[in-house]
Order: structure tokens, then C-alpha cells, then sequence
């Protein structure tokens, strides 16, 4: 092991994932329910987030980033680890003490139809964390508070009277977001927001939520697959594999060095927007599938897919240490040069 | 429970101001887009009259008996006829009309409220809750309605309230897998999601995205329920343990004398007949057409 991992400075970080492992119990048996082994959606993860920052988090379905969300927001137990939000152990607090500190952080999610109730009217949608927290009893303040709201995601006030089914993808992901935006939060938890959107909306939500961003001094957990939209909004980067961090970089180092074998092999995946250069490159291509959380490869996890696998990467799993500009988990940085 | 019912049913969009303008808007709609509901609304709603002024209403008492009459085919002065100890059908019926419905509408709405507690607690709290809810429920249901029926009846005695009662937890209890189901479905939406992690309290995540979206299922279940229930009841009836005669309703004049006098007297099978089917049909069309005026997606289509 070289450095330690280099964690924010306490006073300056909003959120800290230390550890973080989220095991779901695979059971046998219809009556008597018998534990067989578990799925490690998320084993070990560990992030922090600076104020005002955004930081990217990508890796392939299944890997276990929207699982790392939702133990964050606490609406998932997590097995085992920390999470520290505003200097507070978030897993320690019980349901009653956990509700102040929803109001701090708030989440916008991938499916823009499944996540606003199609019975309820946008004004109430967006005004419904307000009420959930006690915070509409003055009505016409109420109103001109979801009016702002809509302003600020760029809809216009006179909307909020009609119903989801009424608006387009791209403007229900804004309801959406003014949604979250509604109690002020410090953290937001971008779930693949606009994964579910054409490309020429794509490019109008996240310009939206940079915006907000700098006028709300909001911070980002942006979850995405897509690596050009997070590379265009985040400015740290962490990659996942198999419910483990990789390698976390800042964003330009990310792209202009990836040292982690399974993020270069993601980024070469990317196609080029020129067609005749992209039909020039080769293409290497990750061989195999993912395995199975349920029986993950011992030693590093991608190992069975690694162009780069050696004797140990079978043996011990890498843990994550500073290499120059990233923080990476891979025995071909070890000290002794790992012999690959 | 006339009108003042509609807009509770209907409740989801009606805010404190203006209720009465948003119960006339709805009938508004109703009306123009649909008018087969409009209509079942309307009729059931005849009904519903005949049977609160039925007292008013009934041009004889219904156990007046006139044996000089007995059995006569519709007439002027009877028209419905008479049954076999020459009491007037019309007058029954309408009496009929206000048991049936009370029966009915009392023991559904039973129904519908047990099926819906159970189906939301059992749906939305899930694992060992729902375990243990959802065995109990398939041990009330591998008994046979009807005996289970016969058992209670005659460990209680026959009466309206205790007809009612067992109806509605017999029916509430079969009808809240079904609320289970959607409940289960609903709560997977990501909307509820949302409303959980915002940190709102399990009742205000039931009353705000389950509920409303259970909604449908509910009100079907309830109206499909009104038609069930008579007709047990009238099975109950033809038992001897449903409402106890003489007091007429429906059921009891279809499966007693409408069947004893079917060939000497078919208008005493007819009248209770086409009631029932009647009553039942329109309180069909108008839950269906409901059931669609409240999904705001349905909004402004046909």
C-alpha cells in the first residue's frame, strides 16, 4: 500500500461513504426460510463529497451504484459501514431522527413517468415535500413557494395545475427536480437522470441542473452509465465494478489517464462522433460477461475479464491507493511494481 | 347519500374551495363524456328514491293482505298484481327496494373497507405482516361462502344487521387479495419511493399514492359487490336465514313466492327480476364510468 486514501478535508466535506456494504440475504425454503448466501450489491464503498462539487459515479448495470444511492438516503439498510452527512452518522439514527435530515437531501430518478403519481396534480407534486414536512400551512405562501419552483426548473407557474400525463419527458424530469429542489437540500442524488431522455433533452436537463447548481450551491451524486453526459457535469469521478470503487479520479485525469484496466476498457467503449474515425480505431472490447454478485471471482473482481490478469489479481482483491492523480484498486500499480 | 356522496367518492381532486364546484364540474363530465354512466347514475338513483320515500310512496302497506285478490295479473289498481295472499307487489317492491339497498350498499361498503385495510396493510407493510395476514386469509377461504353463511346465521340469528355484517366481512376478507395486489404493484412505483425517502409518514404515503391508486380496483370491487350481495341475500333468504319475512326484499320475493307461483303468477318472479338486474346494471355503468372519470390520464378522451 502506497498513501492512505486521501479523504476530504472534515470541514469541507458534506458527505462521507466510508465502508459501505450492502448484503441482501438469499434464502431457500418457503416456511422455514434458510440463508444461503448473500448478493454483495455494494461491498465496501467509499466516497466523499465536497461542498458545492459534483461527483460522477459510473460503472455498468448491476454494479451497484443506484444500491450505493439508496443506502445513502437510508432506504436501504446498509450491512455494514458509515455514512457521514453534515457531520452526522446518517446509519446510527432511527426513523424519527433520520427526518430532518431528508429534508437535507433529496433525490431525482431515472424514470420520469414511474416517479411522479399520475393522481395527483404538479402543484402538489412538487409542493408535497413542503407539506410532508409541516412547511404548508400558510397557503397563499405555499403557492407562490411552487410557483418559484417551477420557475426556477424553467416551467411556467401556470402548469402546476395540470396532471403528469400532460408533459413530456424532459418536463417531468424538470417537476421532478423542482420537486427536489422544493426543501432547499444541501445533496442531491441524481439516479441516471437523464438516462431516460432523447439526446437533445439530455443536454437541456443537465445544463439545468449546473445551472441550479451554481445559483443553489447544490452538490451532486450523479449516478449515470453514460460517460460523456458525466464527463460533461462532474468534477470527480468514481467508477464501480462488481459493488466496489475502482478508481476514483478527478474528472480530467479519469479521461486523460485511466489507470484502473476495467475504466480504460469504459472509455474505449465510447464511441467517437466521427464516423470515420471511429471506424478506423480498434476496438478492444471487454471479453466475458459480469459475474454473478451472488458468486463474485475471489482476488480483484475483474480479474476473469482483466487483459492485464496476473497470478495475484486471483489471490488478493486490490484495495484502493493513491497512484499520482487517481485513487486505484489494482495490483499493476502495486509498490514492487506487481511484476505485471 | 344522494348527491353528498358523489363528491367523497370523487374526493381526490376536490379541494376545500369550491367543492360544489368541482361536484358540478364532475357531473359536467359525466355527463358529456359518459352518458351510459350518467344514465346507470340516474336510474340507480330512482331506485335509491323509491326506496328512502318508500313508506310515501307504496300505494298499499306491504303485508295488506286481501285474499280476494290474490294473485292477480297487473291492473290499474295493482300495478305489479298480486302475490298469493293478494298483497300489492308495487308496494312491496318499493319496500323491497329500501331493504335491498341497505343490505346491499351497507354490507359492499363493509366489504370494500375490510378489503381495503386488509389489502393495504397485508400489501404495503409486506414480509412476515403479510405472511401471516395472507394465511389467514386463505384459511377464511377454503370454506365455502355459503357455509360459512349458514354457520354464523344460525349461531347469531337471522337479522338485517347481522346479514350485514357477515356479508361484508365474507366478501371484504375474499376481495382484499385483490386490493393486495394492486397495493403491491403501486408501492413498487417509483412515486412512492419518492414520497418515502422525502421522509413523509407511512399515512400520508397511503392516503396520498396508495390509496388514489388503488382507487379503480375499489370502486369496482364495491359495485360488483352490491349485485353479489343481493343475490346471496336472496339465497340467504330462500334459506330462511336472511332477513326474516315478512319483510320483503328482493331476493326473498324472487327465490320464495316468485318461485312457488312462477306459472300462476310469473309477474311475481318479473318484478323482483328485472329490479334486481336493473339495479345492478346501472350500478355497473356508473362504477365503470367513474372508475374512468377519476384517472386523470382519461382526461379529455372520447
Amino acid at each position: 500500500m502506497a498513501e492512505p486514501i486521501p479523504a476530504a478535508a472534515a470541514d469541507d466535506s458534506l458527505l462521507r461513504v466510508e465502508g459501505l456494504k450492502v448484503h441482501f440475504p438469499v434464502t431457500e425454503g418457503v416456511v422455514v426460510q434458510k440463508r444461503v448466501g448473500s448478493v454483495k450489491a455494494v461491498d465496501g464503498v467509499s466516497f466523499a463529497l465536497r461542498r458545492g462539487e459534483t461527483f460522477g459515479l459510473v460503472g455498468e448495470s448491476g454494479c451497484g451504484k443506484s444500491t450505493t444511492a439508496l443506502a445513502v438516503l437510508r432506504m436501504l439498510e446498509p450491512t455494514a459501514g458509515r455514512v457521514v452527512f453534515e457531520g452526522q452518522d446518517l446509519t446510527r439514527l432511527g426513523r424519527a431522527q433520520m427526518r430532518p435530515f431528508r429534508r437535507r437531501m433529496q433525490m431525482v430518478y431515472q424514470d420520469p413517468f414511474g416517479s411522479l403519481n399520475p393522481r395527483m396534480k404538479v402543484r402538489d407534486i412538487v409542493g408535497e415535500p413542503l407539506v410532508v414536512h409541516g412547511l404548508a400551512t400558510d397557503r397563499s405562501a405555499y403557492r407562490a413557494r411552487v410557483d418559484g419552483l417551477m420557475d426556477l426548473v424553467g416551467l411556467l407557474p401556470d402548469m402546476a395545475d395540470r396532471y403528469p400525463h400532460e408533459f413530456s419527458g424532459g418536463q417531468r424530469q424538470r417537476i421532478g427536480i423542482a420537486r427536489a429542489l422544493a426543501l432547499e437540500p444541501s445533496l442531491l442524488i441524481c439516479d441516471e437522470p437523464v438516462s431516460a431522455l432523447d439526446v437533445s433533452i439530455q443536454a437541456q436537463v443537465v445544463n439545468l441542473l449546473m445551472d441550479l447548481q451554481e445559483r443553489l450551491g447544490l452538490t451532486y451524486l450523479f449516478i449515470a452509465h453514460d460517460l460523456s453526459v458525466v464527463r460533461h457535469i462532474s468534477d470527480r469521478i468514481g467508477v464501480m465494478y462488481l459493488g466496489r470503487i475502482v478508481e476514483i479520479a478527478s474528472r480530467d485525469a479519469l479521461f486523460a489517464e485511466p489507470r484502473h484496466p476495467y475504466t480504460q476498457a469504459l472509455l474505449a467503449a465510447v464511441p467517437l462522433p466521427d464516423p470515420a474515425r471511429e471506424a478506423a480505431r480498434p476496438h478492444e472490447l471487454i471479453a466475458g460477461e459480469v459475474p454473478s454478485v451472488r458468486n463474485p471471482p475471489a482476488g480483484c473482481g475483474f480479474h476473469p475479464r482483466c487483459p492485464e490478469a496476473m497470478e495475484r489479481c486471483r489471490e488478493r482483491r486490490p484495495e484502493l491507493a493513491r497512484r499520482s492523480r487517481s485513487v486505484v484498486a489494482c495490483h499493476l500499480y502495486d509498490a514492487d511494481g506487481g511484476g505485471g | 347519500m344522494s348527491e353528498a356522496a358523489l363528491p367523497r367518492i370523487a374526493g381526490v381532486s376536490a379541494g376545500p374551495p369550491g367543492r360544489l364546484a368541482a361536484l358540478w364540474e364532475f357531473l359536467a363530465r359525466l355527463g358529456r363524456e359518459k352518458p351510459l354512466g350518467a344514465a346507470g347514475g340516474i336510474v340507480f338513483l330512482v331506485f335509491l328514491l323509491c326506496g328512502i320515500f318508500a313508506d310515501v310512496l307504496a300505494p298499499y302497506g306491504i303485508n295488506e293482505t286481501n285474499l280476494a285478490v290474490r294473485l292477480q295479473p297487473p291492473s290499474l289498481d295493482y300495478p305489479l298484481g298480486t302475490d298469493h295472499l293478494g298483497r300489492d307487489v308495487l308496494s312491496r317492491i318499493l319496500k323491497g327496494a329500501q331493504l335491498s339497498m341497505i343490505v346491499s350498499f351497507v354490507a359492499a361498503g363493509l366489504a370494500t373497507v375490510v378489503s381495503l385495510v386488509i389489502g393495504v396493510v397485508s400489501g404495503y407493510f409486506g414480509g412476515r405482516t403479510d405472511m401471516v395476514m395472507q394465511r389467514g386469509v386463505d384459511a377464511w377461504m377454503t370454506f365455502p361462502d355459503l357455509v360459512l353463511l349458514i354457520v354464523i346465521v344460525s349461531v347469531v340469528g337471522p337479522g338485517i344487521p347481522q346479514i350485514v355484517l357477515v356479508l361484508g366481512l365474507l366478501y371484504g376478507i375474499a376481495g382484499s387479495r385483490i386490493v393486495r395486489g394492486a397495493v403491491v404493484s403501486v408501492k413498487e412505483n417509483m412515486y412512492t419511493h419518492a414520497a418515502q425517502s422525502i421522509g413523509a409518514r407511512t399515512f400520508h404515503v397511503l392516503r396520498r399514492h396508495i390509496v388514489p391508486n388503488v382507487m379503480p380496483v375499489l370502486i369496482v370491487l364495491f359495485t360488483t359487490r352490491i349485485g353479489a350481495v343481493i343475490l346471496t341475500e336472496a339465497g340467504l333468504s330462500f334459506l330462511g336465514l336472511g332477513v326474516p319475512p315478512p319483510a320483503p326484499t328482493w331476493g326473498a320475493m324472487l327465490s320464495g313466492t316468485g318461485r312457488t307461483y312462477m306459472y300462476l303468477g310469473p309477474w311475481l318472479a318479473l318484478a323482483p327480476g328485472l329490479c334486481l338486474t336493473i339495479v345492478v346494471y346501472a350500478i355497473n355503468v356508473y362504477g365503470d364510468a367513474l372508475r374512468d372519470l377519476l384517472d386523470p390520464r382519461m382526461r379529455g378522451t372520447q
